[in-house]
C-alpha cells in the first residue's frame, strides 16, 4: 500500500476507559485495522504519542475540569474529523449526576481536602464545546458499531447505524415484551438500538445505557409506567438518571418530576 | 459522613523554598523544548503543594484511580528527594452518586469506575450487599461467579501481558509494532484475550460493563449448551497459556528486589477470587469486614486518588505477586507446573517478574474455568431474593486482577444506600510504586536520563496500575541537583 494511512488519535477525558478499550477488544480486527489506519496517538495502547494534525480523533469521556475546556478546543483544531465515543462523550456520562447536585457537597463527601480538587460544576458532552462530526452512543459503545464508524471513515461515508429503539431489536430477536407481558419497567421504547436488546434477552428491563433514540418520548413512557407499573416519581427519576442522565431528553423528563414533587 | 483530617508538618517545606527557582527554570525549559501544554500544566500542582501542609485523612473514598497519571521524581546522586506518583484523572464522585441509590444499583454503577475490570467491582458490590443482608448464595451461583471472574482475570492479564507490558521488554512502543516482529505471539495474545472476553460475554452479556450480574445472583442463567462450547475454547486457551509462559520466560528481568509486605485474600479451599480472609506476609490475618480497622487512606495534594497504608506500618503490595506468594499451595497442579516452567517461586520480590505471575494466573484461570464447568451445579434459579427491612451494614473484599478490592455499604431500611466506601487495588499499591521508583534510582546511578526514565515507567507498569496510564504513564519531570 503506497497511499498514506490516515492518522488516528484516541483521546480520553473524564471516563472509565471502557470505550477506548473497545478498540483493543477488536481482537479479530486490530491487526487489519493497523494496516489501514496509522494509530498516531492512543495513550491506552502506545507510547508513540505523535503530534497532530490527525485525520480522525475518537474522543472518550466528558468535560469536567477547567483544563479540559482548553484541551478539547486544541483537539478540534488538530483534527479533520472528530467522533465522540460513549455516553460520557455524548451526554456527560454517569458523572453528569453532579449536574443535578451541589458539586461542593459532593467533593466534601468524597475527599477530606476538597481544596485540592479542581472540578467544574457540570459534566458535559463534547458537543457542548466543539463541533462534533459524529456521536457514537452507548455505555459502553458496541465494538461492532465502532468498527462501522471506522470503516465508514475509511470509505469516506457516514456510518450507517440504527436510530430506532431497543423495542425494534426485541421484535427482531423474538424477545417477548417485558413491559406488556410481565408489567416490568423497561426503557426500551425511548432508548436507541445497538446493544441487540441485551437486557431484555437476559430477562431484565432496559436501563437506557445507549441513550435516547431519535425523537425519544420519555414523558409518554413516564406516564405509562407510573399508571401501569405503579412506579413512584422517585423511582422514575432514578431510572432516568443513570449512565445517560445528562442526555437532554432524559434530563428534561427527570427534572419535570423533581419539580412536580 | 464522618471524616477526620489530621495535619502533619510537611517534610518538604524547608527544602522546597530554595528549589522554587529551579522549578520555574525547568518549567520554561519544558516550554522551549516544545513540550505539550499538558506536560507544562502538570508542574502547577507541585508548586501548590509546597505551600500546603500534608494532610492525613480518613474519608469516604471516591473510587476513581485508574487513568491519567504522572510521575514526579527529584533526585541527586545517592539521594532521591522526591518521588510522586500523580494521578490527575478527573474526579468522578462515585461515592457521592451512590448515596440515595437503591442497593440493587450498586453493581452496575460501580462497574463504571473501570472499563477494564468491571466484573471485579460487580463482584465486590454484590458480596458486600449480600453480607449486609445476611444472604448466602447457593453453590451453583457461586461457581458461575467464580467462572465469570476467571474470564476477567484472563482478559485483563492478557491485555497487560501482551499489549501493555511486553512492549517494555521488547523495546517497542506498542503491540501493533510488536506484531511486525512477533506476529504469532501477538495473534496468540489476541486469541487468549478473546477467550477471556468470551467467558464474560457468555455469563455477563457483554465484555465491558456486563449486564447480567445482580445482588443475589444473575438476572438469568446462561444457556447450558453454550457452556459446552465455551469449555472447548477454554481447553484450547489452557494449552496456549503454556506458550505465553514460554514467551515471557525469555524476557530479560532487571536484577531488582525489595522487601515489601504482601497482602491478599487467603482461602484454605482455593486460590482466592470471591472470598477469603485478608492475610499478609507478616502477621496480618483478619476478616474482610475488619479492613478499615487495619488500613487507612490519605488524601495527598498532588493526586486525585487516595493513598492507602497499613495502620502503624506503611506501604504494602496487592495483586498477582502477593496472591501468588500467599496462595501458592492453592494453585492447581497445572498452574504450579507453569510456575516451575518460568522459575517463579513464592516469596519472589522482584516486581519486574509480575508479568510471570500474571502468566501463571492466566494458566490457572483457564484451568480453573474448565474445572468449574466440569463440576457445575445448575442452580434452581438465577438468583436468590435479597431485601432490606432494616438498616444494615455490609463489607466485602474480592481479588480484582490488580489485587484486593474492598467495598463497604450502609443501607437504610428502604434499601437505599446511605454511605459507600470503595478501596481499589491501585490506590493500595501507590506507595509501593513510589518506593520502587525511589530504590531503582538509587540502585542505578549509571543509567542515563532516558534509560532511567524508561526503567521507571516500566517499574510503574509492573503494577498494571491502569490501561491508559500504564501504557504511556509518565511525564517524568526530573531535576538533577548538582
Amino acid at each position: 500500500m503506497t497511499r498514506r494511512r490516515p492518522r488516528l488519535a484516541v483521546w480520553k477525558f473524564t471516563s472509565c476507559d471502557g470505550c477506548q478499550l473497545s478498540l483493543l477488544d477488536c481482537e479479530d480486527e486490530l491487526l487489519t485495522l493497523d494496516r489501514h489506519i496509522d494509530i498516531a496517538y492512543f495513550m491506552e495502547a502506545t507510547s508513540r504519542a505523535e503530534p497532530g494534525p490527525y485525520d480522525l480523533s475518537l474522543v472518550e469521556g466528558s468535560i469536567s475540569t477547567p483544563e479540559q475546556l482548553e484541551q478539547i478546543v486544541r483537539i478540534r483544531d488538530q483534527s479533520r474529523v472528530v467522533v465522540a465515543i460513549g455516553a460520557c462523550a455524548t451526554s456527560g456520562g454517569l458523572q453528569a449526576l453532579r449536574n443535578f447536585a451541589d458539586i461542593d457537597e459532593m467533593t466534601r463527601v468524597v475527599y477530606a481536602s476538597p481544596a485540592h480538587i479542581q472540578t467544574l460544576s457540570c459534566s458535559t458532552p463534547i458537543s457542548q464545546h466543539i463541533a462534533v462530526d459524529f456521536e457514537l452512543q452507548g455505555c459502553p459503545i458496541s465494538k461492532t458499531q465502532l468498527l462501522e464508524v471506522l470503516g465508514a471513515f475509511l470509505r469516506g461515508e457516514r456510518p450507517v447505524l440504527p436510530t430506532y429503539s431497543v423495542c425494534v431489536e426485541c421484535k427482531l430477536q423474538g424477545v417477548l415484551c417485558l413491559s406488556v407481558s410481565q408489567g416490568r419497567t423497561c426503557l426500551g421504547p425511548i432508548t436507541q438500538a445497538g446493544c441487540g436488546a441485551l437486557c431484555p434477552r437476559y430477562d431484565r428491563g432496559c436501563f437506557g445505557c445507549y441513550g435516547p433514540k431519535e425523537l425519544s418520548q420519555p414523558r409518554a413512557l413516564g406516564e405509562f409506567v407510573k399508571a401501569q407499573h405503579k412506579v413512584s416519581d422517585r423511582d422514575w427519576v432514578r431510572w432516568l438518571r443513570s449512565y445517560q442522565a445528562g442526555a437532554s431528553e432524559f434530563a428534561k423528563e427527570s427534572e419535570r418530576h423533581e419539580k412536580d414533587r | 459522613m464522618k471524616k477526620t483530617a489530621k495535619k502533619t508538618s510537611s517534610k518538604s517545606v524547608g527544602k522546597s523554598a530554595g528549589k522554587s527557582a529551579g522549578k520555574s527554570a525547568s518549567k520554561s525549559a519544558a516550554k522551549s523544548a516544545g513540550k505539550s501544554k499538558k506536560a507544562r500544566r502538570q508542574a502547577k500542582p507541585v508548586r501548590d503543594r509546597r505551600q500546603a501542609a500534608t494532610k492525613v485523612i480518613k474519608v469516604d473514598y471516591l473510587a476513581r484511580v485508574e487513568g491519567e497519571g504522572a510521575l514526579f521524581l527529584k533526585y541527586q546522586r545517592g539521594k532521591v528527594e522526591e518521588v510522586r506518583l500523580k494521578i490527575f484523572e478527573p474526579p468522578r464522585f462515585f461515592e457521592a452518586f451512590l448515596q440515595g441509590r437503591d442497593f440493587s444499583e450498586a453493581p452496575d454503577i460501580t462497574s463504571r469506575i473501570c472499563g477494564i475490570c468491571p466484573v471485579a467491582y460487580q463482584m465486590s458490590a454484590v458480596h458486600a450487599m449480600e453480607n449486609a443482608a445476611g444472604v448466602v448464595v447457593p453453590k451453583g451461583i457461586r461457581q458461575l461467579r467464580r467462572l465469570l471472574y476467571c474470564g476477567e482475570w484472563i482478559e485483563s492479564h492478557v491485555l497487560h501481558i501482551y499489549m501493555l507490558h511486553a512492549p517494555d521488554f521488547l523495546g517497542v512502543p506498542d503491540v501493533m509494532t510488536m506484531a511486525r516482529q512477533y506476529k504469532d505471539e501477538v495473534e496468540r495474545g489476541l486469541r487468549q484475550k478473546k477467550r477471556g472476553n468470551l467467558i464474560v460475554k457468555t455469563l455477563g452479556g457483554r465484555e465491558i460493563h456486563p449486564i447480567n450480574v445482580k445482588v443475589g445472583g444473575f438476572y438469568s442463567l446462561p444457556p447450558w449448551e453454550e457452556l459446552a462450547r465455551l469449555r472447548e475454547e477454554l481447553v484450547q486457551g489452557r494449552d496456549e497459556a503454556w506458550a505465553t509462559l514460554r514467551f515471557v520466560k525469555g524476557f530479560e528481568f532487571p536484577d531488582f528486589s525489595r522487601e515489601v509486605e504482601l497482602v491478599s485474600l487467603v482461602n484454605s479451599q482455593e486460590y482466592p477470587m470471591n472470598e477469603g480472609r485478608i492475610r499478609s506476609s507478616t502477621d496480618l490475618d483478619i476478616a474482610a469486614q475488619e479492613f478499615e480497622a487495619h488500613f487507612e487512606e490519605e488524601h495527598i495534594a498532588y493526586s486525585h486518588a487516595l493513598f492507602s497504608k497499613r495502620r502503624g506500618r506503611g506501604s504494602y503490595l496487592v495483586g498477582p505477586m502477593a496472591r501468588f506468594s500467599l496462595n501458592y499451595p492453592q494453585l492447581s497442579a497445572v498452574a504450579r507446573q507453569g510456575a516451575d516452567e518460568v522459575g517463579l517461586a513464592p516469596g519472589c520480590q522482584n516486581p519486574f517478574k509480575s508479568i510471570l505471575a500474571r502468566a501463571v494466573e492466566v494458566l490457572y484461570a483457564f484451568d480453573e474455568a474448565v474445572r468449574l464447568l466440569d463440576n457445575l451445579e445448575r442452580p434452581a434459579g438465577p438468583s436468590v431474593p435479597v431485601e432490606f427491612t432494616q438498616a444494615a451494614r455490609g463489607a466485602w473484599a474480592t481479588e480484582a486482577p490488580r489485587g484486593l478490592l474492598y467495598h463497604r455499604y450502609e443501607i437504610q431500611a428502604d434499601g437505599s444506600i446511605n454511605t459507600a466506601q470503595i478501596i481499589p487495588p491501585t490506590s493500595q499499591n501507590q506507595r509501593t510504586i513510589e518506593e520502587d521508583v525511589r530504590e531503582l534510582v538509587l540502585a542505578h546511578p549509571e543509567l542515563d536520563e532516558d534509560r532511567l526514565r524508561h526503567r521507571c515507567e516500566q517499574a510503574i507498569r509492573n503494577y498494571d496500575p491502569c490501561i491508559s496510564c500504564a501504557t504511556h504513564f509518565l511525564k517524568i519531570k526530573k531535576e538533577v541537583v548538582a
